[in-house]
């Protein structure tokens, strides 16, 4: 069976796709041919299928999650592999005649095979969910074929509605399957059919049903759902032909078969699974009539049929199971034989209209005759198939209305919709080949080629076979297949063409003569019917609606995703507070811990309240630019102060470098935005304020609840080892080589990363700087006061030695690589500023990459220096020296990397200066005669 | 002494270094070596990653020990199967970026393999850092990595992006650094095993603040992660990245899902006492809501590329969603749906890059028009790529579907998971539908576009590649689940990660 399944829905595609290409018959007979195959391939199957057994064929694979590969074939499952290789046969050899030379075969027939494979994956499978992905499947190859003529807007909004509509139910499917699964225990078909008791009496049996008819009634075109079938009728006419009339939306009525036993016989399954049959069964007999398309015709035909069937699963009895399963097998064939003949038509004359295509008996005899046997058969004719298994349906609605009350509705809607069935065959007839000579068309009809018309032909022979001969032609097969339904004891029935005057005989003579007055008299109705058309039908209405999704999916999506800056960082902000604080008061805490508190000293108060001033301050003017980059400065002042009162010199030091370097910094890209902020007031502010006030608070309650505890901490450690195991009586400059050199590898890499972002974002970009400051007063023509330059290169050399003095100490003392490359840094943009680029960069090289590209390979091998000895990558080693004059000292290998930290820092600043530097010479004009000479 | 841990995080640093040496824009023969280092390191970290899994598949948590100072003094590495298995991914992934790369985009500004290969290096440290302040370190070194990156080719959509980008990722940084504080003064210790040693003893009084610290790291990871309502910078960044970055950062935002999953079941998980499941209250309504918010996005996009990068907010959201179901099956599902997401999110942006520029003018906007140059073959990658990111059958999405829907069977939200995935799952089909007909079956004419298309070389090998990996994940899937499963159980037995780390030396083999 996988074999089968393999053969058509992995080799096949690919195959007639790659045939096609030496030749475009060559895909329709590798597509017969793959057929074939998988006939073959399933023939002893298939025999013992037919001698009513169940085989199965298990491939394990994903056990514990209940999903192997796993195949099943009974009798249903043969009766329905019968119906999608042979029609899909059939069909393959109407579509070669079909198919224009303007038309890809290869594409159509390797979609064909693809929907063929996963069907027969539908019909074979022993596992739902395995079941489920096939039915999925099958989805995917009805939107593929159905747009296959692409260039028209029908066929791709009809493809997507039956995608969106089938695909649905196929979710909703799942979801039931999910239950099911778990109800029964398993996901296996044969345990599942085996405890349908346990799975009635589950308190989500309902739900469960929902969900599972949910995907039947899309699939099979049950009301409120049929609309995307007569949609999909802009697919080419084979297409209709198989996957819809003959295959696929019998997949909906497969699987009520399938999970009869397990699912059917309680009071919801009768309304609904009845009730959407009965509906369907009346609305599409109703509409059919109507419709002036052919194909339309014939849509609406099946959906009504499809109920008829739905409708007889819905009954529930045994024996309605046998008719709702005799009724599948002959509407296949008669169905299936209409559309190709409909196909022919359409063909000959170039149009589907009921309106213009008239009189053609003289035309196509031949194919004329194929479609009335095939539509009387539709109708209910007497000698054929469809008459006996609609003879089976009326005997079981009357039986059915003897349990309800009112139940009398139900032979007369019965009959109401047989009337109708009668009236639109006759319509097919006599519309199509009598009532006067064709209007308007392009061409003169005739017979198509002889082999187009061999699979109408045979299927015509198969109706009036079944209608004639039932108990020798289709009783053994509806037999096993009924026996596969039901899975326990048959019911007892006869197939024969007279079972005396029964109710149902009445009711067909009553549907005969009815429908036959009710094509006559149809002139009124028609015109009732047109004002009616005139509103949106669901199909439109359903298309607005995802037309209105779309509309509402973007206005959610404008609320959720909000794409200005401000906003994105307002819910950063409010969703860390609110998380924060919820999570503070569930857990509970306590704000003071067990440390006792400070006294406070005028020092502290006074740094405080400055420190909180400036940041006030700078919030307040932040639209002086200028001003509040000042006072900014002051906070960053007031907070290495701090660190000297709390004895952390490094930490002072390193703040007060930074410091000096991101104020230089932010001069230089204030330059290029506007001088004054714009004087609007944002109507937000208040709200900013709150919310600013907040994070303030919750931050200062925070702060204040760790550092009133008095926790242990690893810290201990650091200053333990700091000289013994690392070299280093400074513990924060032995942490940063260290202990923790690993981060500061990573942070110099995110220096050399920002530095070179920086760089890469620069490129290229011209800024225009302003001509004159805020109050209108234009640049010193002065640019590089004498006084400044002169004391600046004075101080240069002074400046060096302090940052070599602070590199060198750094293991021992307060300094290191970072303050030192710091300090370097800021000595040489002093440089800069002082003497102008052009003078400085003539004696200082303009590239830093390879300060940057240094440092970093200094940092790194030190740190590989230790996997040569055996040791993990980082590891430290130290030496106690004794240098004469000098003294004693230690020499540690994490003073390498230091070295290494200190030529990044020194590159990374420089580059990021000195390049938003360059773009103030570009920016403004004029030079200087000195800057020119150079 | 083994240095298997540290092998992934210095292959790219020495690969990165001798780029520097390369200069900024190479020419010439610095050109091609620069783009030899970062191809042979891409995949000499592939043969590592494969190293690495290997030695902990047997369920090894192994440690590395930073400057040989033990834990929890020094920083620790630490390789367990999820670490093991995203270092493997970044791996794999990182060779579908780079065979795009070397198709011309790496010269499209400055400095990309360094970037590129600093990129990995943050990756790889992020997954097997123990640390909590070098995993700080480590997304420092992605923020700006991937903010380079994202600037890379120049434009103004992409300077725009990469500024909402880099503001809110370091208000990130700056809640993380708080986060860390807050840890550090509570618990005494930032390395991972050991705060997960202690949570569980923290006393009543301090419970609340240890909380409020846990959860400000969740909003760091969520703002990552692009966990709703976090996610807004997300669709745009990544929609106006170049191609190989896009195709990079559909990893990215699984740095911040494997945070959330490593704290969640480590630092807050079983051993964690009161405190334990501290995100769980918070992750699963969210992480819902991310999947509603990512599909409605692409449903209302306008164009191709904003629409895939909305679908990687919905994967974010489903991924987040399974680690949010707090079990064993519902991580397993997750681990399985991880790499199945960050392959589809690639795949799509390959195919978008490659269509747009055969649509000449008209670009990836989801508007009818010209017809697209090589349409079959690029519409029926599209067609296979949708199904894969819709979640649909038969491919590995529909598998990792299925398995959350299986797990989320057991959680009391139920319901609402079922209705959320299954639902998205339908409108994300729908979008996919939508556009995929716009794109290739609305074209008429082809006279707009450039006469010379570069063939689809590299483009098509990175999407052979990508897709083929989809498809192993479907075809391997029962090793896979193995895999996840036992993965997913690693996850859940926390003490088994302390005493690997903490117990002094277990020598790494």
């Amino acid at each position: 069976m996988l074999l089968a399944i393999l053969l058509t829905l992995v080799v096949g595609p690919p195959l007639v796709a790659w045939l096609a290409r030496f030749g475009r018959l060559n895909a329709a007979w590798g597509a017969g041919a793959v057929t074939l195959a998988a006939a073959y391939a399933l023939w002893p199957a298939l025999q013992g299928a037919m001698a009513g057994e169940t085989q199965l064929q298990r491939i394990a694979w994903l056990s514990a999650q209940g999903l192997d590969l796993h195949f099943r074939l009974d009798g249903l499952g043969l009766l329905f592999v019968l119906l999608i290789l042979g029609i899909g046969l059939l069909v393959i050899l109407y579509a070669r005649y079909y198919l224009t030379s303007r038309d890809s075969m290869g594409r159509f027939y390797a979609y064909l095979l693809l929907f063929m494979g996963a069907m027969l994956g539908v019909v074979l499978s022993e596992n739902l969910i395995q079941l489920l992905i096939f039915w999925e499947l099958t989805s995917l190859a009805s939107f593929l074929l159905i747009s296959y003529w692409q260039g028209r807007s029908d066929a791709r909004n009809g493809a997507r509605m039956a995608l969106a509509i089938t695909g649905a139910g196929g979710l909703a499917l799942l979801g039931g399957f999910l239950l099911l699964g778990e109800m029964a225990g398993s996901y296996e078909l044969s345990v599942v059919l085996a405890s349908g008791e346990s799975i009635r009496a589950h308190p989500l049996y309902t739900p469960m049903l929902v969900l599972i008819l949910l995907g039947v009634f899309t699939k099979s075109a049950q009301f409120p759902f049929h609309f995307w079938l007569p949609n999909a009728m802009a697919a080419p006419t084979p297409v209709s032909a198989y996957l819809h009339s003959a295959t696929m939306v019998k997949a909906g009525v497969f699987l009520l078969a399938r999970l009869f036993p397990a699912l059917s016989g309680t009071p919801e399954w009768s309304w609904l699974v009845g009730g959407a049959g009965l509906v369907t069964l009346l609305v599409g007999a109703v509409v059919a009539l109507f419709q002036h398309d052919l194909k339309g015709l014939l849509a609406y035909s099946t959906i009504s049929h499809l109920g008829l069937i739905t409708l007889l699963f819905g009954i529930g009895t045994p024996l309605a199971a046998v008719a709702g399963v005799f009724h599948i097998i002959n509407h296949a064939t008669f169905k299936a034989s209409l559309f190709m003949a409909a196909g022919i038509i359409d063909h000959e004359c170039g149009s589907r209209d009921m309106r213009y295509i008239n009189g053609l008996w003289k035309y196509m005899p031949h194919t004329a005759i194929l479609a009335i046997i095939a539509s009387a058969a539709m109708a209910g004719v007497p000698l054929l198939n469809g008459f006996l298994s609609k003879e089976m349906f009326f005997a079981e609605a009357v039986g059915a209305a003897t349990q309800l009350r009112l139940g009398w509705l139900l032979p007369a809607a019965v009959t109401l919709a047989g009337i109708f069935a009668v009236a639109y065959s006759l319509r097919f007839i006599h519309d199509v080949f009598w009532n006067g000579e064709p209007i308007g068309l392009d061409r003169t009809p005739h017979e198509p080629p002889r082999w187009m018309k061999v699979p109408v032909e045979l299927l015509v022979i198969l109706c009036l076979a079944v209608g004639i001969f039932p108990s020798y032609v289709v009783e053994p097969l509806l037999r096993v297949a009924a026996s596969g339904v039901l899975q326990g004891p048959m019911p007892s029935f006869s197939l024969a063409l007279w079972h005396g005057l029964s109710p149902a005989m009445w009711m067909s003579v009553i549907a005969l003569v009815g429908g036959i007055s009710l094509y006559i008299a149809r002139a009124p109705l028609f015109e009732i019917y047109a004002r009616l058309a005139e509103r949106p039908g669901m199909y439109r209405r359903a298309h607005h609606l995802l037309e209105r999704l779309y509309l509402w999916a973007g206005a959610v999506t404008r609320l959720s995703t909000p794409e200005r800056l401000p906003h994105m960082a307002l819910w950063v902000l409010l969703f860390a507070m609110t998380l924060a604080l919820t999570g503070a008061l569930q857990a509970g805490a306590e704000l003071q811990g067990g440390r006792t508190l400070l006294p406070m000293d005028l020092l502290g108060v006074v740094t405080t309240l400055v420190l909180a001033l400036a940041a006030i301050a700078t919030v307040l003017l932040y639209r002086q630019r200028l001003v509040a980059l000042t006072l900014l400065g002051a906070v960053g002042l007031v907070v290495s102060l701090i660190f000297v009162r709390f004895s952390a010199p490094d930490l002072a030091l390193t703040q007060l470098s930074v410091e000096v370097v991101s104020i230089v910094l932010l001069l230089l890209a204030l330059y290029f935005l506007p001088q004054q902020e714009s004087r609007a007031t944002s109507p937000w502010v208040v709200r900013d304020l709150l919310i600013a006030l907040l994070a303030g608070i919750g931050m200062a309650l925070l702060t204040f609840a760790v550092l009133s505890r008095e926790g242990q901490s690893i810290s201990g450690f650091f200053l333990e080892q700091a000289l013994p195991g690392g070299g280093g009586a400074n513990v924060v400059n032995v942490i940063l080589v260290d202990f923790r050199g690993f981060d500061t590898l990573g942070e110099i890499t995110v220096l050399a990363l920002a530095a070179l972002g920086i760089y890469g974002m620069l490129d290229g970009i011209k800024l225009q700087g302003p001509e004159a400051d805020s109050d209108g007063r234009r640049w010193d023509p002065d640019l590089y006061p004498p006084v400044v330059a002169t004391l600046s290169r004075l101080l240069l050399p002074l400046a060096l030695l302090v940052s070599m003095f602070i590199l060198m100490r750094g293991h021992q003392l307060p300094g290191g690589g970072f303050i030192a490359g710091l300090i370097t840094a800021v000595a040489l943009v002093m440089q800069y500023l002082a003497n102008g680029v052009a003078w400085t960069q003539a004696r200082l090289p303009r590239n830093h990459h390879w300060l940057i590209t240094l440092g970093l390979s200094l940092a790194t091998a030190t740190g590989l220096g230790s996997l040569l000895f055996a040791h993990p990558f980082l590891t430290s080693t130290f030496q106690h020296l004794h240098w004469p004059l000098v003294g004693d000292f230690e020499l540690a290998s994490a003073m390498l990397f230091d070295l290494g930290v200190y030529l990044v820092v020194v590159g990374a600043t420089l580059l990021i200066l000195v390049n938003i530097g360059l773009m103030h010479r570009e920016s403004h004009t004029p030079l200087t005669d000195a800057e020119e000479e150079v | 002494m083994s240095h298997l841990l540290i092998t992934p995080l210095l292959v790219p640093l020495l690969a990165a270094i001798g780029i520097f040496w390369m200069r900024s824009q190479p020419q010439g023969a610095r050109r091609h070596i620069a783009r030899a280092l970062s191809t042979l390191s891409v995949l000499y970290l592939n043969l590592v990653a494969l190293l690495l899994i290997s030695a902990v598949s047997g369920g090894q948590t192994l440690s590395y020990a930073l400057g040989d100072w033990p834990a929890p003094f020094g920083i620790v590495l630490v390789a367990d199967r999820l670490s093991a298995s995203l270092v493997w991914l970044t791996a794999l992934l990182s060779l579908a970026a780079i065979a795009v790369a070397l198709r011309g985009y790496d010269a499209r500004g400055r400095h990309f393999h360094a970037l590129f290969q600093l990129q990995l290096f943050g990756l790889n440290g992020a997954f097997l850092t123990g640390d909590l302040f070098n995993l700080f370190v480590f997304f420092e070194v992605l923020l700006l990595a991937s903010y380079g990156l994202l600037l890379h080719g120049g434009g103004a959509a992409r300077t725009r992006a990469g500024l909402h980008f880099v503001v809110l990722n370091l208000l990130g940084s700056s809640l993380f650094l708080i986060a860390a504080g807050l840890f550090y003064g509570l618990l005494g210790t930032l390395n991972m095993a050991d705060m997960a040693r202690l949570v569980g003893t923290v006393g009543a009084a301090e419970r609340g603040w240890v909380a409020a610290a846990g959860l400000l790291l969740l909003t760091v990871f969520a703002l990552k992660g692009a966990l709703l309502p976090l996610h807004p910078w997300l669709p745009n960044a990544y929609a106006s990245a170049s191609l190989p970055v896009a195709v990079l950062f559909a990893v990215m935002t699984k740095v911040g899902a494997y945070a959330i999953l490593r704290v969640e079941t480590l630092i807050f998980g079983p051993l964690a006492g009161p405190l334990a499941g501290l995100y769980q209250p918070w992750l699963l309504p969210l992480a819902l809501l991310t999947l509603v918010a990512g599909i409605l996005g692409a449903l209302s996009s306008t164009r191709l590329a904003l629409q895939v990068a909305y679908l990687v907010v919905g994967s974010a959201g489903t991924l987040l969603t399974a680690f949010a179901l707090d079990s064993a099956t519902g991580l397993s599902a997750g681990l399985y749906y991880l790499p199945h997401a960050t392959f589809a999110a690639a795949i799509l942006f390959l195919l978008v890059e490659s269509v747009a520029l055969r649509r000449g003018a008209l670009g990836d906007r989801l508007a009818p028009g010209v017809r697209v140059a090589d349409g079959p073959i690029l519409g029926a990658l599209f067609f296979v790529a949708a199904v894969l990111m819709a979640g649909l059958p038969p491919l590995s999405g529909f598998i990792g579907k299925w398995l959350l829907l299986r797990a989320a069977l057991d959680h009391a939200q139920a319901a609402w998971v079922l209705a959320v995935v299954l639902s998205t799952s339908l409108l994300a089909m729908v979008a996919l539908a939508r556009s995929g007909s716009l794109v290739f079956y609305r074209g008429e004419g082809g006279d707009a576009l450039p006469k010379s298309l570069p063939a689809l070389g590299g483009e098509l090998l990175a999407l052979l590649w990508l897709l083929g990996l989809a498809l192993l994940l479907l075809v391997a899937a029962p090793a896979f689940l193995d895999f996840t499963d036992a993965t997913a159980l690693q996850l859940l037995d926390p003490q088994h990660y302390i005493d690997a780390v903490l117990t002094p030396h277990v020598e790494v083999p």
